[in-house]
């Protein structure tokens, strides 16, 4: 390149971090997988719907197929018969990858303290945001959403997450 | 309501062969059992089952009590009878232990398959919880399906493929396990109990009124009507009736709940084949509803509005206009959807005679609600038993021709006009005065006299701590929710908390019979069917 005219690359080319422009890249275009399973994905569905509008964040590309998404919302109670599903569809999701426990099922159990339910997700698989509520309100789970935005734009993008964690199936 | 008669388990089988055969009783409403393990007085044998049938004109029900002497011997299977009997009686085995001589698939439905003992049993405690591993592959269900239909995996080429349990389509929560050949399915096998959250466990740890936000989430789209159906029953039991201005706001939420769940069944149900404007012009009216309810009670979607003997409060100022204006839209969307559907080539091929349920299919599997009326069965507990004054009411049973996907869902789509009707009717009508009863054993004292008396204080202490006390009886209650015949078997032992509690969920029916329509038709043609049928897996799972 001619020397004489790198003033003229000023306009033309931004330098930053190249963590900064992934992040923003990731931020705007996540895609949610709803493992939706009780009342909260009907509250989902109403997120998704058009009053709410979670496309208004850029993440209403809700793909069915964990390969291709790195957003797990889950949404519902989580049985012990449910537990394994659960855990293939977390392990099946390509890095990197997140995870939104919906209501108060999905994050503690809920007032489902029994034989049947899954004391919160977090026994199987790691989350990054909970939100409260049985079910939350739709902006409660916008909110969940904008909650990620923030903390990715936090990390370092080449960085695999979670990798110490250890879920009450991982060893079996 | 009717009478339980006590029956020796050797005559079961018999007994109920002549009531179905001579004596018209071709419904079996549902089998549960009763763990006496816990009561008072001591009974002859631990285990009772239950047996709820119901006339085939839907006027009678028959409940009987069978003694179960051995629980590993068991009873005579009536499988053979009704087909929604198969899964009651696997029911029963999962949660009590309770054999069914001749029953040719007896494993467990709702918990999973490493689980280690029965759960509704008095002695296992509500809290054991066990881990599962893996999940069953179902072949020991699909193999005697295929050698029925003399059908080999390999030298027919079929293929299995897993249709949900995590998949949009399947609710979420529903698996099915279908073998292909090409693109139909040759056989299915339904698994269920993936949302199964303990319900009748939980109520015996509850006290009544502590049961209501769990009913809410039975059927979570119509949410207010399980509170209604339950407080109703349980109110039955106690022998008390609401005053009239509660028996209208009960009317009035009711119906509001069954346009709500209808919307959402035909919203889901139309995305599920790519119509997704419908999605939007019905979505948004059911939103608007919300707002009214959650004005209204607080909550959008698990309201606890209702109590034993009436519910929190009474109706808002200027709750007239709202509703009116909502109804409106509701009426608006209903139409400009009808507009895009019904001279809608793709909507009319394939809904049309897909998935057909024949009328005596659809009782033989205990069909109730819409689904059984799109086979053209005149049953509507709102007509043929009429409680809360529906038969004052002017409106419409509305029924199918056929029973196929399209009479499925155009019999919801009338529905929500009838409802719109008798909310209509009940605005103008509703009369002013008491929303609850006034007996002071049953409901709160009001703030000012809890704060400011000491009789209050008492009053409210006792009831929280107590709750409700319920005379000795065990009750068989039935409502007309949006999905059937949403019933609540109740045992009471006189004291705040049930003995026992048995939801007969509408459902848990439709699904059982699932696997056996989607039969011969295609996979795209099962996800419509699903559709059609409104799984709502909370009740179905409970």
């Amino acid at each position: 390149m001619d020397v004489s005219n790198t003033h003229l690359l000023d306009e033309a080319v931004v330098t930053t971090k190249i963590d900064a422009v992934v992040d923003w890249g990731r931020k705007a275009s996540l895609w949610p997988f709803v493992f939706g399973t009780a009342c909260c994905a009907i509250e989902f569905m109403a997120t998704a719907a058009s009053r709410y509008d979670i496309s208004r964040f850029g993440a209403e590309v809700l793909r069915f197929s964990p390969r291709h998404a790195d957003l797990l919302i889950v949404a519902g109670t989580v049985s012990y018969k449910q537990a394994p599903i659960l855990k293939q569809i977390y392990d099946q999701m390509p890095e990197p990858k997140w995870v939104i426990a919906v209501g108060a099922c999905a994050s503690t159990g809920g007032f489902y303290d029994n034989y049947t339910t899954l004391q919160g997700i977090d026994e199987i698989v790691p989350v990054d945001v909970y939100v409260a509520g049985c079910p939350p309100r739709p902006e409660a789970i916008l909110d969940a959403v904008m909650d990620i935005q923030r903390e990715l734009t936090r990390e370092a993008c080449f960085e695999v997450r979670n990798t110490d964690f250890k879920g009450k199936l991982d060893n079996v | 309501m009717s009478k339980i008669i006590e029956l020796k388990s050797e005559n079961l089988f018999d007994t109920i062969k002549d009531n179905k055969e001579k004596f018209g009783f071709t419904f079996l409403l549902d089998i549960t059992c009763i763990d006496n393990l816990n009561k008072t007085h001591p009974k002859a044998t631990r285990f009772e089952l239950i047996y709820i049938l119901r006339h085939r004109e839907f006027k009678e029900t028959l409940i009987y009590r069978v003694e179960v002497n051995d629980e590993n011997v068991g009873v005579d299977s009536i499988s053979s009878l009704y087909d929604s009997a198969d899964w009651a009686e696997r029911e029963v085995y999962d949660q009590y232990g309770i054999n069914f001589k001749g029953h040719k698939m007896l494993k467990r439905l709702l918990n999973h398959n490493e689980f280690v003992g029965h759960p509704l049993r008095k002695d296992y405690t509500i809290t054991q919880g066990q881990l599962c591993t893996t999940s069953q592959d179902l072949m020991d269900e699909m193999k005697p399906l295929l050698d029925e239909r003399n059908l080999d995996m390999n030298k027919d080429e079929l293929m299995v493929v897993n249709l949900g349990p995590s998949h949009p389509a399947s609710h979420g929560t529903i698996r099915t396990l279908c073998a292909l050949d090409g693109e139909k399915i040759v056989a299915a096998a339904c698994e269920i109990g993936y949302l199964h959250r303990g319900f009748e466990k939980s109520c015996e740890n509850h006290n009544y009124n502590q049961i209501i936000p769990y009913t809410d989430r039975l059927n979570y789209c119509s949410a207010l009507m399980n509170n209604i159906a339950f407080a109703k029953t349980v109110e039955d039991m106690m022998d008390i009736t609401l005053p009239d201005r509660g028996i209208f706001i009960r009317v009035i939420l009711s119906e509001l709940s069954r346009i709500i769940d209808h919307l959402v069944c035909l919203s889901a149900g139309l995305l599920d084949m790519g119509a997704q404007t419908n999605y939007w012009y019905l979505f948004n009216p059911r939103g608007d509803a919300y707002e009214f309810l959650s004005k209204l009670t607080g909550a959008r979607l698990t309201n606890s509005f209702m109590r034993i003997g009436g519910m929190t409060h009474d109706l808002y100022e200027g709750w007239q206009n709202d509703l009116q204006d909502i109804l409106k839209k509701i009426d608006a969307g209903v139409t400009d959807s009808l507009k895009m559907l019904l001279n809608n080539r793709i909507y009319n091929e394939r809904l049309t005679n897909i998935s057909v349920v024949s009328a005596n299919e659809a009782m033989s599997y205990g069909f109730t609600g819409p689904n059984l009326r799109a086979s053209g069965v005149a049953y509507d507990l709102r007509f043929t038993q009429p409680y809360y004054y529906y038969d004052t009411f002017d409106f419409n049973m509305v029924l199918g021709s056929v029973g196929d996907t399209y009479d499925r869902m155009m019999v919801r789509f009338d529905e929500i006009n009838e409802s719109m009707k008798i909310i209509k009717q009940a605005i103008k009508r509703i009369p002013s005065g008491e929303i609850n009863i006034s007996d002071k054993s049953i409901i709160m004292p009001s703030k000012e006299c809890v704060y400011g008396s000491i009789e209050g204080m008492m009053n409210q202490f006792k009831l929280v701590i107590d709750g409700v006390k319920v005379k000795k009886r065990e009750y068989y209650g039935a409502y007309e929710a949006a999905n059937g015949e949403l019933g609540f078997f109740i045992v009471s032992d006189g004291t705040g908390t049930p003995y026992k509690v048995k939801v007969r969920s509408p459902s848990f029916y439709h699904i059982s019979a699932y696997p056996k329509i989607i039969e011969g038709s295609q996979v795209a043609d099962a996800i419509l069917t699903l559709g059609s049928l409104n799984i709502i897996a909370g009740e179905m799972d409970r």
